[in-house]
């Protein structure tokens, strides 16, 4: 029996409920997020207006970083740009899958297009039957805004009460971890991975957030090469 | 800053930072990509996701290098973990929890 194709509902629940568990991460980042914000001199408004608006945690914190440290406008606009053009890497690597969609769908895609979205939706967009995959991939998108939102409100109203010893910013780099390792199917991606890993600890020290960009460019450069050096494999596929 | 100066920046910030995600949706003919190009999309996932992910694990804040920290080895565990059972909840849960248990050994 061939598998039943999958319906609309179900590839956005399916792609909420995949999401879960990056929520783990994402909420606790979004409160820390909220109570820096507030610490650097932000309103409340501005604070959850960056997460309304910007809506890429990363670059949130640099951004309020910035902001606390007085740093020209101009400088800091750049900064959020080098921080988010991996972004896109994500809408060039998904952008055959939502080509023929509407325009309206893709630019609402695109604006649930962060890190975790990118890597929840990344296998199902590598499996079969993709007629409403694109689904999957709002259901995963709207679950993370959600979350980005409350836990950015639950952060700028309880924030200067979370004790510092829960270590909740690490549940960020480990919800990372969890998304990077069932993407490591085989050498290219591995080599990849480990070479990302290794450049964006030497590349720290560069200007702007530029060492995130310089570390997954060189990396992705990497991976081809080992993909070309590489025998060809049998399914040739 | 101003306030009027910070809701310029954020809404810039909003600008550039959408612009860059929709950039390739915007794309109607996808045969043009070179296919080197079509070759490295896969690679995307692993690379930005280990670049983000690696400086928070190895740089411990305010250090002048990578260190073996309680970060470092909680982490270590649930990739260990992530990768033999490919659950995130358990990968999540156990490197919190390791992080806490060595935070508390180790104070």
């Amino acid at each position: 029996m061939p598998p039943r194709p999958w319906k609309r509902p179900q590839e956005f629940l399916a792609g909420a409920r995949d999401t879960l568990p990056i929520l783990l991460g994402v909420a606790p980042f979004g409160l820390v997020f909220g109570a820096l914000a507030l610490e650097a001199g932000l309103s409340a408004l501005q604070a959850q207006g960056l997460s309304l608006l910007v809506f890429a945690g990363s670059a949130q914190f640099v951004t309020v970083g910035l902001i606390r440290s007085g740093t020209a406008p101009v400088v800091i606009v750049l900064t959020i740009f080098v921080v988010n053009l991996r972004h896109a890497l994500y809408s060039a690597s998904l952008a055959p899958h939502v080509a023929r969609l509407p325009l309206r769908w893709r630019a609402v895609l695109g604006w649930l297009l962060t890190d975790e979205a990118f890597a929840v939706s990344t296998p199902r967009f590598r499996s079969s039957d993709l007629d409403h995959a694109h689904w999957y991939l709002l259901g995963s998108g709207l679950a993370l805004w959600t979350c980005w939102q409350l836990s950015t409100a639950a952060g700028i109203l309880f924030g200067a009460r979370i004790p510092d010893g829960w270590s909740l910013d690490f549940a960020l780099p480990l919800t990372f971890l969890a998304m990077v390792i069932p993407t490591l199917t085989d050498r290219p991606t591995t080599v990849t991975a480990i070479s990302a890993g290794i450049l964006a600890v030497v590349l720290v020290g560069l200007p702007y957030g530029l060492g995130l960009v310089a570390a997954a460019a060189v990396a992705i450069g990497v991976g081809v090469a080992v993909e070309l050096l590489s025998p060809p494999r049998d399914d040739s596929s | 800053m101003t306030g009027l100066q910070i809701w310029v920046v954020l809404l810039a910030g909003m600008a550039v930072t959408y612009g860059t995600r929709l950039s390739f949706f915007l794309l109607r003919r996808q045969e043009v990509l070179p296919e080197l190009f079509r070759r490295g999309l896969r690679l995307v996932a692993p690379a930005a996701l280990a670049a983000i992910l690696t400086p928070q694990v190895l740089l411990p804040a305010g250090g002048d290098g990578p260190a073996v920290s309680p970060r470092l080895i909680a982490a270590a565990a649930a990739a260990l973990v992530g990768w033999r059972t490919r659950s995130a909840w358990l990968a999540i849960g156990v490197g919190m929890a390791s992080l806490w248990a060595l935070q508390a050994i180790f104070r």
